[in-house]
């Protein structure tokens, strides 16, 4: 057990010494996010209509926050890939390590990035006059993109374990935008068609921006439906469901690499 | 005493047989070398032996521990160096040594002293990250971290495929450097000439068996000696040379139309020429070249398996 946290840490080590050794790489993870909310709030915020004369980028932000945490599935799914790949993941495993520090130091380091993301986008937010009600309440909406984040890490370990194709991660970038854009983190569900809107409520961003939202307080899109309803607990069950789902699917995977 | 005990080891992946009963006895302190064509089966054993892979049927035990039940012994007494160079390529050859000692579980100061120890015996002075290795330098990083514990077993995959000659000779002068202390070594590889240069003995897998197995003197004996290429010029009278080549060698003579070659084993090698030349030039068959060579990894399956080259 001492040694599966330790050599846990050790793997994530690893990708903390990337960051030294490519700040730059750091640095465009950190503004990517930041150009396309400046790129929305800025090109498109004039024509959005949004309740209760609040300036677009109250809303966009935390729908923005929302959409960082989901790209994060290819990001996972990128250095999982790639360290199957390249070998190194084979060379773990037939190190005298602890199995599950492979798995246990991708989540720490790929939490870590995401933390520093966010960091970085939220000071984006604060710049362009976004701003939170309460800290305690900003802190729970963190917490919550957070651990919407978590969750997708362990879809993309499993993702990445089965393809072990680092061109498959092209398809999952290519769908993550159109998954991010069918959610309420742009527009309101009730602008689109029925069922379009009715598939947008019940995307688990959709809940984790609301709760955001909700928390931050800033208005939101409102809505009708249950889901919509009952943004906060949704936000804390859909991760807790997908974690269930994949970390069963991600921790097998890896046992069976030997198959 | 064994450092590698192999016995009828089986793997099928969904119907398709990769490993068909293979033995194997790896003597400690000796290298013993998988020779074989792509497919037939090298890798398949090393990522057994080396607890990657679950075998289907079969026992194989590596420094006395058995691979299905203790792989954790298994491991602790390994090192792995793979077909690709499994580093860390945005890490310095420093950092991933160091990487790979602390999940050894050496500690950050031993792990650092073995890095800094392996980084001088491997030539490996560039600060830059692997990246920016050439190929050469990346494998002797990867041979440089599967002797971060000194194993008493090495396993080595392909060690130099894709490498030039400079680099070959390199990595063959490290391996030599390793059983010389005493290290037991395993290496899978295409080229006979590899396998001569390194191995004590030489198992030769096809199709998932072991079709030969022996020192490389004993081998190059069974598979016959020189061989004798010519190339005629009448493309017409192809068969009427090949029959005369074959009384004349005393061997079995093979043709190739498109390239116009005859070509058969010969024992005696100058007196084979003179004789085929002679026997030609009475016949009126006109030779355009003639050559004495060295059998081709082909020709030694071929006469292993009995199977031609165009069937597999």
């Amino acid at each position: 057990m001492r040694w599966a946290l330790a050599d846990g840490w050790t793997v994530a080590r690893r990708d903390l010494i990337h960051w030294a050794n490519q700040p730059m790489t750091v640095v465009f993870g950190i503004a990517f996010p930041v150009v396309i909310t400046l790129a929305f709030g800025y090109l498109f915020g004039g024509a959005v209509q949004v309740p209760s004369g609040a300036g677009y980028f109250t809303f966009l932000m935390p729908g923005m926050y929302g959409m960082t945490m989901l790209f994060g599935l290819s990001a996972t799914m990128i250095s999982v890939t790639t360290d199957v790949s390249r070998g190194v993941t084979d060379r773990f495993r037939s190190m005298p390590m602890a199995p599950s520090a492979v798995l246990v130091g991708r989540a720490v380091a790929d939490l870590l990035h995401s933390v520093l993301i966010l960091a970085g986008l939220l000071a984006c937010g604060l710049a362009v006059g976004w701003r939170p009600e309460s800290p305690s309440g900003a802190l729970a909406a963190v917490g919550l993109l957070l651990l919407l984040r978590f969750s997708l890490l362990w879809a993309g370990m499993y993702l990445g374990l089965l393809t072990r194709d680092p061109g498959a991660v092209v398809a999952v970038q290519t769908l993550e935008f159109p998954v991010g854009f069918l959610s309420n983190a742009f527009v309101a569900p009730d602008t689109m068609p029925g069922w379009l809107g009715a598939i947008s409520e019940w995307n688990p961003l959709s809940s984790t921006v609301a709760a955001a939202r909700e928390l931050f307080g800033n208005p939101g899109w409102g809505g009708d439906s249950w889901v919509a309803g009952h943004a906060v607990p949704m936000a804390v069950i859909w991760p807790v469901m997908i974690t269930a789902v994949f970390f069963v699917l991600s921790v097998r995977r890896y046992q069976r690499l030997d198959r | 005493m064994t450092a590698v005990l192999v016995r009828d080891l089986r793997k099928t992946y969904g119907g398709k047989v990769a490993l068909d009963g293979i033995d194997l006895d790896v003597g400690r302190g000796t290298v013993c070398g998988l020779l074989g064509p792509n497919g037939a089966g090298k890798t398949t054993v090393v990522r057994i032996l080396t607890t990657l892979l679950r075998a289907s049927g079969g026992r194989a035990e590596v420094a006395g521990f058995d691979v299905a039940t203790r792989p954790r012994q298994v491991r602790r007494s390994i090192g792995l160096v793979g077909q690709h160079a499994a580093v860390d390529e945005v890490l310095t050859g420093r950092q991933n040594l160091e990487l790979f000692g602390r999940l050894c579980h050496l500690g950050a100061a031993k792990a650092r002293a073995r890095a800094d120890e392996l980084l001088e015996r491997f030539g490996l002075d560039h600060e830059g990250p692997a990246r920016e290795y050439s190929g050469g330098m990346r494998r002797r990083l990867d041979l440089a971290a599967g002797m971060i514990l000194a194993p008493p077993v090495l396993f080595l995959d392909e060690p130099t495929t894709g490498l030039d000659p400079r680099s070959r000779a390199h990595i063959w002068r490290a391996v030599r450097d390793l059983v010389a202390g005493g290290t037991t070594v395993l290496l899978t590889t295409q080229y006979l000439e590899e396998a001569d240069q390194l191995a004590d003995r030489i198992s030769v897998i096809d199709s998932g068996r072991v079709v030969a197995e022996g020192t490389p003197d004993e081998l190059k004996s069974t598979l016959g000696g020189d061989r004798l290429d010519v190339v005629i010029r009448d493309p017409a009278r192809l068969d009427e040379a090949a029959a005369l080549i074959s009384r004349v060698t005393s061997g079995a003579a093979e043709t190739d139309r498109d390239t116009r070659h005859v070509s058969a084993p010969v024992s005696g090698r100058v007196r084979a020429l003179t004789d085929v030349l002679a026997a030609l030039a009475t016949a009126g068959i006109e030779a355009e070249d003639v050559a004495l060579r060295r059998p081709t990894l082909d020709e030694v399956f071929l006469s292993l398996t009995g199977e031609g080259g165009e069937a597999r």
